[in-house]
């Protein structure tokens, strides 16, 4: 699925990255714990969160995470979108909660990323 | 950044609850590895095992800083703080412990999975932590 089909879905407003529209997300993630983000994406993943602030950005860019959409039309702060346009990471704003947002998606095809991306932890 | 004979050498210092930066090292860290060539997964593992380590120090330490030796078939990190240590590391090492509180959570950051992370990520982890003292981890990542 392109980020434009995403954004059209969520009918979500496009912050920044108008250029990067016809990126293909393949799986996604919800989630407002950064960590868990880590641990349970995949390289080019979506990110959907409630949280503004600039280390989800900077989450992304160290999980390689193709774009961020922030739910319940929440905007990032400006420290988070400078940072976005500096790491090259588009950001979305959509009206709908974390909750139907993901609905929205998973319904759509979009699959959720595997559990425990890495190595397991008893290897 | 330093050239030695082989590969490179990246320091960086971490400072207490310093968040506006916080992770800068570790994108420092990906783009380094990237452009010398190492594959998109690999530079991901690496940049988790930093990202991880380096907010765990800024979160609970008193200040430390983070060694990157970047080698032709390798990357390793060390990573090395002051402050009040792991009272137990076996418990800290479970997904879901968390010491950190409301304030760190509310940024996204204490759910437990920092140091599961970290080993998840690397082919060698190593822990130490002294109580009064601080912690001591080096991590390894092939290539």
């Amino acid at each position: 699925m392109k980020l434009s089909e995403v954004q059209r879905l969520l009918g979500a407003t496009l912050i920044w990255g108008e250029h990067c529209l016809e990126r293909e997300v393949t799986t996604a993630c919800g989630a407002d714990l950064m960590s868990d983000v880590l641990a349970f994406t995949k390289d080019g993943a979506l990110l959907l969160t409630g949280l503004i602030n600039p280390q989800v950005v900077r989450t992304a860019d160290v999980g390689g995470l193709s774009a961020i959409v922030f739910v319940r039309g929440k905007s990032p702060s400006t420290e988070a979108a400078i940072m976005a346009k500096e790491l090259d990471i588009p950001l979305f704003s959509t009206p709908h909660t974390l909750f139907q947002a993901c609905g929205i998606l998973y319904a759509q095809g979009l699959a959720p990323c595997p559990p425990l991306a890495g190595k397991s932890l008893e290897e | 950044m330093k050239n030695e004979t082989q590969g490179l050498l990246l320091e960086f210092p971490l400072e207490h609850y310093r968040f506006e930066t916080a992770g800068e090292a570790s994108s420092k860290v990906k783009q380094v590895v990237r452009q010398l060539g190492v594959d998109a997964q690999t530079a991901r593992r690496i940049s988790v095992c930093a990202y991880e380590a380096e907010l765990n120090a800024i979160i609970h330490a008193f200040g430390g800083r983070m060694v990157v030796r970047v080698l032709p078939d390798r990357t390793e990190l060390e990573v090395t703080d002051e402050g009040p240590g792991i009272p137990d590391v076996e418990a800290a090492m479970r997904e879901g412990f968390s010491t950190a509180p409301d304030n760190i959570r509310e940024l996204g950051f204490g759910a437990g999975m920092g140091l599961p992370n970290m080993k998840r990520s690397a082919d060698e982890f190593e822990i130490k932590s002294s109580l009064n003292t601080g912690t001591w981890i080096r991590m390894l990542v092939r290539y």
